[in-house]
């Protein structure tokens, strides 16, 4: 038995799309195997036939030289396969021992299971609290528990989605000492990611994905960063020219100790958060998904109204009070994470989309209470020259759209508009490296041209590549924003862990920033 | 084997047409097989159900008086179910349309002149508006469910007629039946011949001609219209409808009048025309039933003037089929409920296939 699994020339069809066209690797036991590719490479599908959910279409899998059929997830973890997701199954209202017990088969003894789960988190330095309850935990924290809900199963081998998306640079720290320890105990770690540094720290062996086919199986050693993105996106990845100088222009967005309270039980309420962005500058805020970044873009965008009019102002304007619409006349422009359902109608087509955010700025799109198709479609064709949306039909569905495409348009919309404020969440969430440096490239340029550019992302590369200075957020309060150069990105990890939070807590709090 | 729900890629459009085609062809057969089971033979039964009622010239007349109402408030219901408000309480807020127009005659029965059909239709309309206001504003104050408030309010203004012509509005000539007095002249709707003698008079009342401009007039606004662009958003995609810039509230209020002032409008052209009176039972359920017109239309206004013509004919067949075959007039609304049934089941073959799936995989499960 040299090899724990084996996938021989699997594949996988989708209607007309090949996401894995004739796949073939092995995993060693020990070993810790890295999946690299750009979104859409076939990375997760070929990870969800592994684990069951999903069935392929042609070739086989081998479990320690025997050939096997997968055929659910249940039956993958019988086998020893373990699986930690991108995006959690927790349930916020229980504790850490609950949602744990929930995953387990058959009955169990509460009080023997929280020893059981204090006792692997301590061995494999994934600290965790068997009682505490779920909502008040980071996210490192929430991922602790899948991966000790995984490791509870005795797992043969290990898959981990995207792990260090979330975390902050000392989370993953944590997390590399924890999978190294697994591997040296014989657990295999297939790693997805597409991070490159991360997977040549940490991977020993690494397949590489394109368009659904192995394009190389290399030693991480023995690549650099360049060549690994070059195998990746099968050329060189256009950089971006930022000209970073300082230009002290006007300050066009203003916050001044803007004020949420939270609108739901687990939402953050946004405290005292000032910021000052000028004409000329990229302003980016960093920080690990859900301290606030939601509600700070519904906030500075006008889907939420602030209790004061002088908490944001656009342009010398105190616009605190006025709707979206009212600050997209004043110039300013937002885009929001989400692009399907938030950002674009799914089942509109894009030249429907257009209208979404351009109705009340756009006096050619609205004429006497009608909407002119025709002023649509020719915005929707200027904006689908400029930034390179490809598609299929002439005006198709947003949803029709690939991920990097649609961004491109939902960018687009609103850069078209020459808009002196942007704001945007999330810029490049989920798009592949080609859309994303148009994306970027398009967003230093505005600023160049005298526009104030607020940017809020938790890729940290995304920010150093394009941000003149960057915030930090966590727990709904916004650092000093520093000047770029001046960061490294240890220093934004102890940002992001809470080291500005001037709040006086009480006890239980602090130890709770002391823990996150 | 087992039967599966599987996500298709995109919405079908062909099965979006299908689906209520497939909802009625259903219907028809479990309607079939509930003849067959009380005895009659379903091939007749179902004739005389829903196609004797198209064959003289009287009947027609008669589709067009009860399909009236119905593509009324399905129009007003259909925009409203668009943008994501439902208002469930059409059957109430008819009622109250046809008490506040009836005010007219009952206090004036002397005031005759072409205002009084003007102020009673107006009327009419203000008084749905104003019963669908109540839930509109206990959704926007307080976030009350306006599924429950306004079915509610439903059997609140229902029995408040019943007072009204038991009690102070009753006629004093009318031998204690509970009905105001019988309104005549400009108390009534202008009718009109629409098809000579010799293919057989047909007389439309002003109402039919309402219900076809409303129609028209909704369709367009939903189609070309920003209001439409607005509530559509709505209600396919809440998020980006608040990103718009499109005030929810001011929505949630625009629907209720608007679908509200139309169930008012229906309710007083009935009194004012195949009623004649304010009585309770002005409604045979014109107000729920137009929930069904309304998904049967798919959410379309000019839908939903086709639709209503549909159940327009399960109404006429309800009663052919008392005389015909003595069966309760009540099978109308098992009919009516099954439709609803199968066009909701229908739906979701719209967004999903259904695919079976063979035993193989359990097997080697079990061998795993």
């Amino acid at each position: 038995m040299d090899y724990l699994l084996e996938a021989l020339h699997v594949t996988k069809v989708f209607g007309s799309l090949k996401a894995n066209d004739d796949v073939t690797l092995k995993v060693k036991p020990g070993e810790i195997h890295a999946f690299l590719g750009e979104n859409g490479a076939g990375k997760s599908t070929l990870v969800k036939m592994i684990y069951g959910a999903l069935q392929p279409t042609s070739g086989e899998f081998r479990w320690m030289g025997k050939t096997v059929t997968i055929p659910s997830p249940a039956a993958a973890r019988k086998l020893g396969v373990g699986m930690v997701f991108q995006h959690f199954s927790l349930f916020e209202a229980l504790t850490v021992a609950e949602n744990i017990a929930l995953a387990m088969p058959g009955a169990f003894d509460m009080r023997k299971l929280s020893g059981r789960i204090a006792r692997v988190s301590r061995d494999y330095g994934l600290p965790l609290e068997p009682s505490a309850v779920v909502a008040d935990l980071s996210v490192g924290e929430r991922q602790r528990i899948e991966i000790v809900r995984c490791l509870l199963q005795e797992p043969k081998l290990l898959i981990m989605d995207e792990p260090t998306a979330v975390l902050t640079p000392q989370e993953a720290d944590q997390l590399f000492i924890t999978l190294q320890r697994l591997a040296s105990e014989g657990c295999a770690v297939i790693y997805i990611s597409h991070r490159l540094e991360e997977v040549k720290r940490l991977c020993h062996n690494v397949t590489i994905l394109r368009h659904g086919k192995v394009v190389a199986n290399v030693d991480p050693g023995r690549e650099t960063a360049a060549s690994l993105a070059r195998l990746m996106v099968g050329g060189d990845i256009h950089v971006v020219k930022s000209a970073r100088e300082d230009r002290r222009g006007a300050a066009r967005l203003k916050l001044d100790r803007l004020r949420l309270p939270a609108d739901g039980p687990f939402a953050v309420e946004l405290r005292n958060i000032s910021l000052e962005v000028r004409a000329g500058e990229v302003v980016a805020i960093a920080g690990v998904a859900g301290n606030g970044q939601q509600e700070l873009f519904d906030a500075v965008s006008g889907e939420r109204s602030l209790a004061q009019a002088a908490m944001l102002v656009i342009d010398g304007k105190p616009m605190g009070h006025d709707g979206v619409n009212t600050r997209r006349n004043a110039g300013a422009a937002f885009v929001p994470e989400e692009r399907l359902g938030h950002g674009a109608v799914p089942a509109f087509t894009l030249s429907q989309n257009v209208v979404l955010t351009r109705h009340s700025s756009d006096a050619a799109l609205v004429r006497s209470g009608l909407v002119s198709s025709g002023g649509a479609a020719g915005v929707s064709e200027r904006i689908v020259r400029d930034f390179d949306v490809r598609k299929g039909k002439p005006d198709p569905e947003a949803r029709s759209l690939s991920g990097g495409n649609l961004q491109k348009f939902v960018v687009g919309r609103e850069l078209d508009r020459r808009p002196g404020v942007l704001v945007i969440n999330q810029p490049t969430w989920g798009v592949d490296a080609g859309a994303s440096a148009t994306i970027r490239q398009a967003i230093v340029d505005l600023a160049r041209q005298g526009s104030a550019v607020l940017v809020i992302s938790q890729d940290l590369d995304e920010i150093f590549e394009i941000a003149d200075r960057i915030a930090v957020i966590s727990r709904g309060e916004l650092s000093e924003a520093y000047p770029a150069s001046g960061l490294t990105s240890e220093k934004i990890g102890l940002l992001m862990a809470g080291a500005h939070e001037i709040r006086q807590t009480s006890g239980k709090e602090t130890a709770h920033a002391a823990r996150a | 084997m087992r039967l599966v729900l599987e996500k298709r890629a995109g919405a079908s459009g062909r099965m979006a047409i299908l689906s209520p085609l497939i909802a009625i062809a259903l219907t028809l057969i479990t309607g079939g097989i509930i003849f067959a089971l009380r005895g009659l033979n379903p091939f007749s039964a179902l004739y005389v159900f829903f196609a004797e009622p198209l064959t003289t010239s009287w009947s027609v007349e008669q589709l067009i008086v009860k399909a009236t109402p119905l593509a009324m408030i399905g129009a007003g219901l259909a925009v409203s179910y668009m943008a994501n408000v439902w208002n469930i309480g059409a059957e109430g807020q008819l009622t109250a349309g046809a008490i506040l127009g009836s005010a007219v005659p009952v206090f004036f029965p002397e005031f005759q002149s072409p205002l009084t059909l003007v102020l009673m239709l107006a009327l009419g309309i203000a008084g749905g508006m104003a019963w669908a206001s109540i839930p509109a504003f206990l959704k926007n104050r307080f976030g009350a469910n306006e599924i429950l408030t306004s079915l509610m309010l439903v059997y609140l203004i229902q029995l408040m007629l019943d007072w009204l012509v038991r009690g102070p509005w009753r006629d004093p000539k009318g031998y204690n039946f509970p009905k105001t007095i019988a309104f005549t002249d400009w108390q009534l709707l202008p009718q009109f011949q629409v098809l000579p003698p010799s293919i057989g008079p047909i007389y439309i009342n002003l109402g039919a001609i309402f219900a076809v401009a409303a129609a028209v007039a909704l369709a367009f606004m939903m189609g070309r219209t920003l209001k439409g662009y607005e509530l559509r958003v709505q209600g396919i995609a809440p998020r980006a409808g608040r990103f718009s810039g499109f005030p929810r509230e001011k929505t949630v209020w625009f629907c209720f009048l608007l679908s509200g002032g139309l169930a008012g409008l229906a309710g007083i052209c009935e009194v004012m025309s195949t009623v004649g009176q304010l009585q309770p039972g002005i409604s045979p359920g014109y107000g729920f039933t137009a929930i069904i017109v309304a998904f049967l239309g798919r959410l379309n206004p000019i839908g939903a003037l086709v639709a209503a013509f549909a159940l327009a004919i399960s109404y006429l067949g309800g009663e052919s089929a008392q005389v015909a075959l003595g069966i309760s007039d009540k099978t109308a609304r098992v009919f009516q409920g099954i439709l609803l049934f199968y066009i909701l089941a229908c739906d979701s073959l719209i967004l999903h296939r259904l695919k079976f799936i063979g035993r193989r995989p359990r097997l080697a499960e079990a061998e795993a």
